[in-house]
């Protein structure tokens, strides 16, 4: 399955699904202090536009300090609910679900936000994401810490796929992730 | 293994020294797929693609603006083809690309974007002031347009030295369009490929004259003057004007013409590109020579005399490409897309279009069929993006 379509099929589900329930849980792992605020930064953001419900913003996320940062949450303007999310296979099938603890993104290294992998989950755009707007996002480290990017909406083309799950068969993505 | 083989195989990890008998030429054999990843800068006071040493491939791309799109959406547009046109030409993937890989070979890509007169029937954009030539040209008593490849909101030049690059940049520049604006036509040109030829050298059209010499130099004042614009409209500061015309060439008639026929209709050499009048594809045309029976060298009738400047604002920067799209109902379709840049249309190109309507013997051969006149926006720095003059 290409990964374009299991997410774009994995969204879709899952705005049908409404799956309200799935809070990103922190437990953080290491943390840099504090007073140094959120040593991490997001090159090459971009998010999927949207009219309405759900959609997801992806990136590539740095830590420049010496100690892994964990990010636990994430907000925006655009969404009064966001989640982090990533996509894992399930007995073969692609199954989006919050990434518990959050993300770890390593001692100066790197961790690439993409389609069919990590992502930025918005849980309830309630305004039109069109295509070139500048959508702003917050990401907060464990420490509470926090660091602002700023993703350019994108159209984004990719096939449809169907997919299946538990208690979900024969549900089509929404149009609104097309 | 032939020695020609091993030249075209491998010269560059061989080396000269090795092949002694070896021409000059086999040491730049781009073994290593240089050519590939040489990359054009994109920001600058003008967009690249103008002053550009002319790439071996084009795509050039006529847009529709869609109804109910305005001021602010094209923002929105610009934004995003600025954000794809940084990446691209250095050879990055745009945001979104779900295969990066096909940009990795930038091969001197540059995306040039102009916008025609209808792009000001957008609301929030009619109180912006036009320069006066931006508008389709006059007609012409040898024009046989069709609205399928003329006009155009918007258009877009694509270029590189290699043609995957020039349609996955096309691929990706239409997509992010598509909620703004739709495809009218596309029209596919080249020239010869990079490396095959002396880097610069003028290149050849398909009735096989040397084309594109007397030109203004880019890098010049003279080149400066004759395209980039500094006054009129701010939004414009820093572009310049752009007439594309598609002008096929019927070959079966022209294979009829012998050679030296040919070369009195151009006025030049069909070998090297050299006047009549001299000996070297740089020699300017001697206008008044004659020959023993009194008559002009260059006759009366010569492309180059009809075309050449009779005063000094008559001057345009051509950089045209070949199109070859087949053979349509038993006919070639192939021509020149003849491109043509120019600070002010009106004053600088009209004149010598007018001239070469009445008088080019050409025209016996070569049939305008498209036509688009667009103003080619100024360029854009690093956080600045396309058209912002013109948009806020
Ligand atoms: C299929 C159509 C055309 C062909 C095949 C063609 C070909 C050529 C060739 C071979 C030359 C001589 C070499 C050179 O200086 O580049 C030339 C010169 C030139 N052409 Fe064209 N051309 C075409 C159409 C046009 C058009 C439409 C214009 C402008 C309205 C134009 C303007 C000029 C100018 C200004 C020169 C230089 C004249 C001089 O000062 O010597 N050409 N063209």
């Amino acid at each position: 399955m290409r990964r374009r379509g299991t997410v774009l099929a994995a969204a879709g589900l899952l705005g049908l699904a409404g799956l309200t329930g799935c809070s990103s849980a922190s437990s953080p792992a290491a943390s840099p202090n504090p007073s140094q605020g959120c040593p991490v930064t997001v090159a090459d953001g971009w998010v999927k536009t949207a009219d309405k419900g759900m959609t997801a913003a992806f990136g590539t996320l740095s830590n420049s300090s010496s100690e892994a940062v964990t990010i636990t949450a994430a907000s925006s303007p655009a969404s009064s609910s966001m989640e982090l999310h990533e996509v894992v296979d399930d007995n073969g099938q692609m199954v989006m679900q919050p990434v518990p603890g959050g993300f770890t993104v390593p001692a100066s290294g790197s961790l690439t936000m993409e389609p069919g992998g990590y992502h930025l989950m918005l849980m309830d755009v309630s305004a039109p994401i069109e295509a070139g707007q500048d959508v702003t996002f917050t990401l907060t480290c464990a420490d509470g810490a926090s660091t602002e990017f700023t993703a350019q909406a994108k159209d984004y083309t990719g096939g449809e796929e169907t997919y299946k799950n538990d208690g979900m068969d024969s549900m089509a993505p929404s149009p609104s992730m097309s | 293994m032939s020695r020609r083989h091993l030249l075209l195989g491998g010269a560059a990890a061989v080396g000269a020294a090795a092949l002694p008998d070896t021409p000059l030429a086999a040491a730049t054999v781009d073994a290593a797929g240089a050519l590939g990843q040489s990359k054009e800068q994109c920001w600058g006071p003008h967009q690249a693609g103008v002053a550009t040493r002319s790439q071996a491939f084009a795509t050039y791309l006529g847009f529709a603006i869609r109804s109910g799109v305005a001021r602010a959406d094209l923002v929105r547009l610009m934004k995003i083809w600025t954000d794809d046109i940084e990446r691209m030409t250095q050879g990055t993937a745009v945001l979104a690309d779900p295969v990066p890989e096909l940009a990795d070979v930038p091969a001197r890509l540059t995306v040039t974007v102009g916008v025609g007169p209808g792009l000001f029937r957008t609301p929030g954009l009619s109180h912006k002031e036009q320069p006066s030539w931006l508008r389709p040209l006059p007609p012409f008593s040898i024009d046989a347009l069709q609205a399928h490849w003329s006009g155009g909101d918007l258009v877009v030049q694509i270029a590189a030295d290699d043609p995957v690059a020039v349609s996955h940049a096309r691929q990706v520049l239409v997509g992010d369009a598509k909620a703004f604006a739709e495809v009218t036509w596309t029209q596919t040109g080249f020239r010869r490929a990079a490396g095959t030829t002396a880097e610069g050298a003028t290149g050849r059209n398909l009735m096989g004259f040397i084309d594109g010499t007397v030109n203004p130099t880019p890098g010049t004042d003279d080149f400066d003057q004759v395209v980039w614009i500094n006054d009129g409209p701010s939004w414009l500061q820093g572009g310049t004007g752009m007439v594309l015309r598609r002008i096929r060439m019927n070959l079966d008639t022209w294979s009829g013409i012998d050679r030296a026929s040919r070369e009195q209709i151009m006025g030049r050499r069909l070998s090297d590109g050299s006047p009549l009048t001299g000996s070297l594809e740089t020699d300017a045309p001697d206008l008044d020579a004659t020959t023993d029976g009194g008559l002009l060298t260059i006759p009366e009738f010569a492309h180059v005399r009809v075309a050449h400047a009779r005063n000094a604002a008559e001057r345009i920067y051509r950089r045209p490409y070949n199109y070859d799209d087949g053979v349509t109902g038993g006919q070639p379709d192939t021509g020149l897309l003849f491109t043509a840049f120019a600070a002010d249309i009106d004053r600088q190109f009209v004149p010598i279009q007018r001239r070469l309507d009445r008088h080019d013997l050409l025209n016996l051969w070569t049939t305008p069929i498209g036509s688009s006149v667009v103003a080619i926006l100024p360029g854009f720095e690093p956080g600045d993006w396309l058209g912002r003059r013109l948009l806020t």
